[in-house]
């Protein structure tokens, strides 16, 4: 069965099972991808369902599973990839796991708090290791300064020498001297300094020494501390009470004071129990740091295991929430949607999962006839499963409809290739599709947004290439320059005497001559045999010529893509076995576009075959203007004899279809409806019931009343939306002439302006130059010609699939079908 | 029957394409994909087929020729016959 054509036939079934077995079989039917449940509690909230707390247990092992995750990647330690298709556990296993996650999250945190807080005793410890190593001079200083009691004052605001130590005398014991001293010395943040030694010199009027000095950044103080530059302070004030002030100025910019023993011995001692302190930390934080990375390798090796399990009993309790659960509790009744060819796949499933279970009733299927519209499905393979894709996202086929994939698996690369058509950029796409198709697997752990659209649409542009190459032959465009391989039609020679009018002195007086056709041996008779002749790349008319062939091109692909689309819904028609809607919309619809644009072709063709004096070639566009005008004087040239006549029946013959369009079908429903409403009312005096069929035939008259108002609307709006659609649409596929002369025209001016500007040059650089212009010629071909291009004209080949062909058949009303399917959970979540 | 380019390269064309489209169809084995590929190879011969016809037949009886700067025409006289 051809399946991709229509979306596959569904069917309604009704599963029964016992609640031990629910597990087993669910994930069984969740292994298999095929089934969608439907809910069969619509008007229960969230909240109010069966498992819903049961839902929410997982939901916290996922976050406590994240939260692991997180904890790995700071650690740097590699979660391994676990492979194997491990069983779904049931309830109990449940209970386990959830106690596993738990204690493993308080451990963690708990080692976590306690990093932290060694962290900043170390911290608290090597700030007083740097301020005792360092006070040694200051208190020197100090020393010197009080044998001389000197009023410090004046020099103590700011002098910074390089070697500074600053040391911190006890408060309660004063230097020997005069000058009664003390001081208090800490550690403050390097930026609040300033702003710290002016506050002080506000506050004692410059009475005071202060001492500061950067705490040298060593390479541990920085990995524990991080980048923060503090200093070491030291001030020496007179009196004691002052020192509360001062306390408080430092709490103010949030320096840490620490106490430093008066005299050397202390300092020294203080000094030593400092570093052994240390040392003791270290070792501590390194040991807790070891026993943090075995708990989380540990757990690493099981994560991904634990996640994909966690996922999975999410994703069954959530299908159990749609499930209805018997009031006794012992059976499960469910159902869902299963396309009729894999019932039996599905019966064995559930065959199997009650087995593993243990549970001795095996589930009952029920097929159930419904009035509901199934989902639809179409399935695909990975090199169709792009094209299907580009198709929803306009809109999912209804039920049975024909599906438009399978020939826009064609038609899409096709159109794209007529708006692209440049050999070598199709060589280069090609070869770019050929590398992503080879590498996909790799390629997918990038997991960026951009990577996952280019791998998923990897075979669409493999197409797409391919038709480049073929369209850009027939152009005869590469990198914009054109092949000569059979041998151009067009000869200079036979312009020049005897046979035609041109002399040697004529290429002297005129810069640009044109070729006449109609002097003999001047056109060979026989066109180029594939593709458009290379004499044109020479040309300087070459865009006149090109403009009226690809235009041309351009109206008769339009008018045969847009008759396969109507063809196609005459297949649909025939499917749903709406015969009478053949007679009254696809026959009037084919015949009006026939008659209109099937005549154009016809006129272009026939123009193009027959020979005609250029002075007197009718332009089409006119004739097709007049004809629609009915505008027949004499002075106009017609192509053939019997044009008129011909011309004037069919543009009557169209219209003529127009009225058929708009009036016959809601004529004939209107008909068909009386002929019931009389025969209700025949039948009425030998009923014996005749209140109720009055009263169902008022109920029919209300609903009948309605919907005939809504038939007519309807076919009105189909009516002018497909006759002005008729002309709007082949419009519209004017745009693959628009692309292409934009494509060639781009592609040219390259060429021009930067590569032929380097090859130009005669110079000795003339080389180097060429290397740095070929350079910038690919790296702009790539991103403006390939890059650009091919997104605009991906776009609008989309869009004249999605415009233009499908609204001639297709309706695409449906919806997805959605199947519990375990492979696609895990891989969403990769 | 003067067997001009014009009429070999059409039949040329006319019966290759016609055997990409209406002959090999008839040997795609059986299985789950022939209906794709079967649409596949039709709607390509047509395509391609239309489109080749389209480009041949616009310069079958062309209404003015090209308009050729003098050196290309000085060019041309010696290197093309």
């Amino acid at each position: 069965m051809s399946s991709l054509f229509r979306s596959e036939e569904m069917c309604l079934v009704q599963l029964f099972f016992q609640t031990e077995s629910a597990h087993n079989c669910i994930s069984e039917l969740g292994h298999l991808g095929l089934v969608q449940f439907k809910d069969l509690n619509p008007s229960a909230t969230a909240f109010q369902r069966r498992f819903v707390k049961e839902v929410k247990k997982c939901e916290e092992m996922e976050r406590i599973l994240r939260y692991l995750e997180k904890e790995m990647v700071k650690s740097n330690i590699v979660i391994a990839a676990t492979k194997e298709k491990e069983m779904v556990p049931c309830a109990r296993d449940v209970l386990e796991l959830e106690s596993t996650f738990e204690k493993l999250e308080q451990e963690l945190r708990e080692i976590n708090r306690n990093h932290a807080t060694l962290r900043q005793n170390l911290i608290e410890l090597m700030d007083i290791d740097s301020l005792l190593r360092m006070t040694e001079d200051f208190f020197e200083e100090a020393e010197s300064l009080l044998t001389y009691s000197e009023p410090p004052s004046e020099d103590s605001v700011s002098m910074t020498v390089s070697s500074h130590i600053t040391s911190r005398r006890n408060s309660n014991s004063s230097t020997s001297g005069a000058l009664h001293l003390s001081f208090v010395a800490g550690v403050i943040k390097q930026e609040r300094f300033p702003a710290f030694e002016k506050v002080l010199w506000r506050l004692f009027h410059g009475n005071f020494v202060l001492r500061h000095a950067e705490i040298q950044a060593t390479e541990e103080l920085q990995a524990v501390r991080g980048a923060v530059k503090k200093d070491v302070f030291i001030i020496f004030v007179q009196g004691d009470h002052v020192r509360e002030k001062i306390r408080k100025v430092c709490e103010g910019f949030r320096a840490s004071l620490y106490s430093c023993p008066k005299t050397l011995y202390e300092r020294k001692q203080m000094s030593n129990s400092v570093m052994t302190q240390m040392e003791d930390l270290r070792m501590i934080l390194r040991r807790t740091e070891e026993y943090r990375a075995g708990v989380l390798t540990r757990a690493a090796e099981h994560v991904q295991e634990w996640g994909s399990k966690v996922k999975k009993m999410k994703a069954i309790y959530y299908t159990l929430n749609l499930c209805n659960i018997d009031i006794t509790q012992k059976l499960i009744v469910a159902e869902i949607w299963c396309p009729v060819s894999d019932l039996a796949v599905v019966q064995n499933a559930l065959i199997k999962g009650s087995e593993q279970s243990g549970s001795s009733v095996t589930p009952v299927l029920n097929r159930i006839q419904t009035q509901q519209t199934p989902p639809t499905f179409n399935r695909t393979n990975t090199f169709t499963e792009g094209f299907q894709a580009i198709i929803d996202a306009y809109g999912v086929g209804t039920y049975q409809e024909i599906n438009p994939a399978p020939c826009t698996i064609v038609t899409f690369p096709f159109l794209f290739a007529v708006m692209f058509g440049d050999c070598g950029h199709g060589l280069v796409m090609t070869l770019f599709a050929v590398w992503v198709i080879s590498q996909a697997e790799s390629l997918r752990k990038w997991k960026n947004e951009v990577t996952d659209v280019v791998i998923g649409g990897r075979y669409i542009i493999l197409l797409m290439g391919m038709f480049s190459i073929y369209t850009g032959l027939i152009y005869n465009d590469c990198f914009s320059k054109s092949f000569n391989i059979f041998g151009s039609s067009w000869c200079v020679r036979p312009m020049f005497h005897p046979h035609g009018p041109w002399q040697n002195e004529t290429l002297h007086e005129y810069h640009h001559l044109q070729l006449n056709p109609s002097v003999p041996g001047v056109y060979s008779g026989d066109p180029y045999v594939f593709g458009i002749d290379p004499v044109w790349n020479i040309a300087s008319n070459k865009l006149s010529f090109l403009n009226s062939f690809k235009m041309k091109m351009s109206v008769i692909l339009g008018v045969s893509h847009m008759l396969f689309g109507v063809t196609l819904s005459l297949v649909n028609f025939v499917h749903f076995r709406k015969f009478q809607d053949i007679f009254l919309q696809f026959v009037p619809q084919l015949i009006f576009m026939l008659s209109l644009f099937g005549y154009l072709i016809f006129l272009i063709l026939y123009k193009w075959c027959i020979t005609l004096r250029s002075e007197t070639a009718p332009s089409i566009l006119l004739l097709f203007i007049n004809m629609m005008l009915f505008d027949y004087q004499s002075e106009h040239v017609l192509l053939y004899g019997g044009q008129k006549g011909l011309q004037i029946f069919l543009v009557l013959t169209a219209v003529l279809m127009v009225p058929v369009l708009l009036l016959v079908k809601p004529f004939l429903i209107y008909r068909t409806r009386m002929k019931t409403r009389h025969q209700v009312f025949g039948n009425n005096p030998n009923d014996q019931h005749g209140t109720d069929t009055r009263s169902s035939f008022s109920h029919h008259q209300k609903d009948e009343m309605v919907s005939m108002g809504d038939i007519s609307v309807y076919q009105a709006i189909h009516t002018v939306e497909f006759c002005l659609g008729c002309i709007s649409n082949t419009a519209s596929y004017l745009r693959l002439w628009a692309l292409s002369l934009a494509h060639a025209e781009l592609s040219e001016v390259l060429w021009r302006m930067v590569l032929q500007v380097g090859l130009k040059i005669s110079s000795g650089m003339g080389s180097l130059m060429l290397v740095v212009l070929f350079a910038a010629f690919a790296v702009l071909t790539v991103t403006i010609l390939l890059v650009m291009e091919g997104l605009s004209a991906f776009l609008h080949a989309l869009r004249l699939h999605w415009v233009e062909f499908q609204n001639k058949f297709y309706e695409g009303s449906g919806y997805k079908f959605t199947p519990l399917s375990f492979d696609s959970l895990l891989k969403t979540q990769q | 029957m003067a067997a001009t380019t014009f009429v070999i390269a059409m039949s040329v064309m006319t019966l290759l394409w016609g055997l990409i489209g209406g002959v090999i169809p008839w040997f795609i084995p059986k299985g789950p994909n022939r209906g794709v590929i079967v649409t596949m190879l039709v709607l390509t011969a047509v395509c391609c087929y239309l489109f080749w016809l389209i480009a041949i037949l616009s310069q079958l009886n062309p209404l003015f020729g090209p308009v050729l700067s003098n050196d290309t025409i000085w060019y041309l006289y010696y290197h093309w016959q």
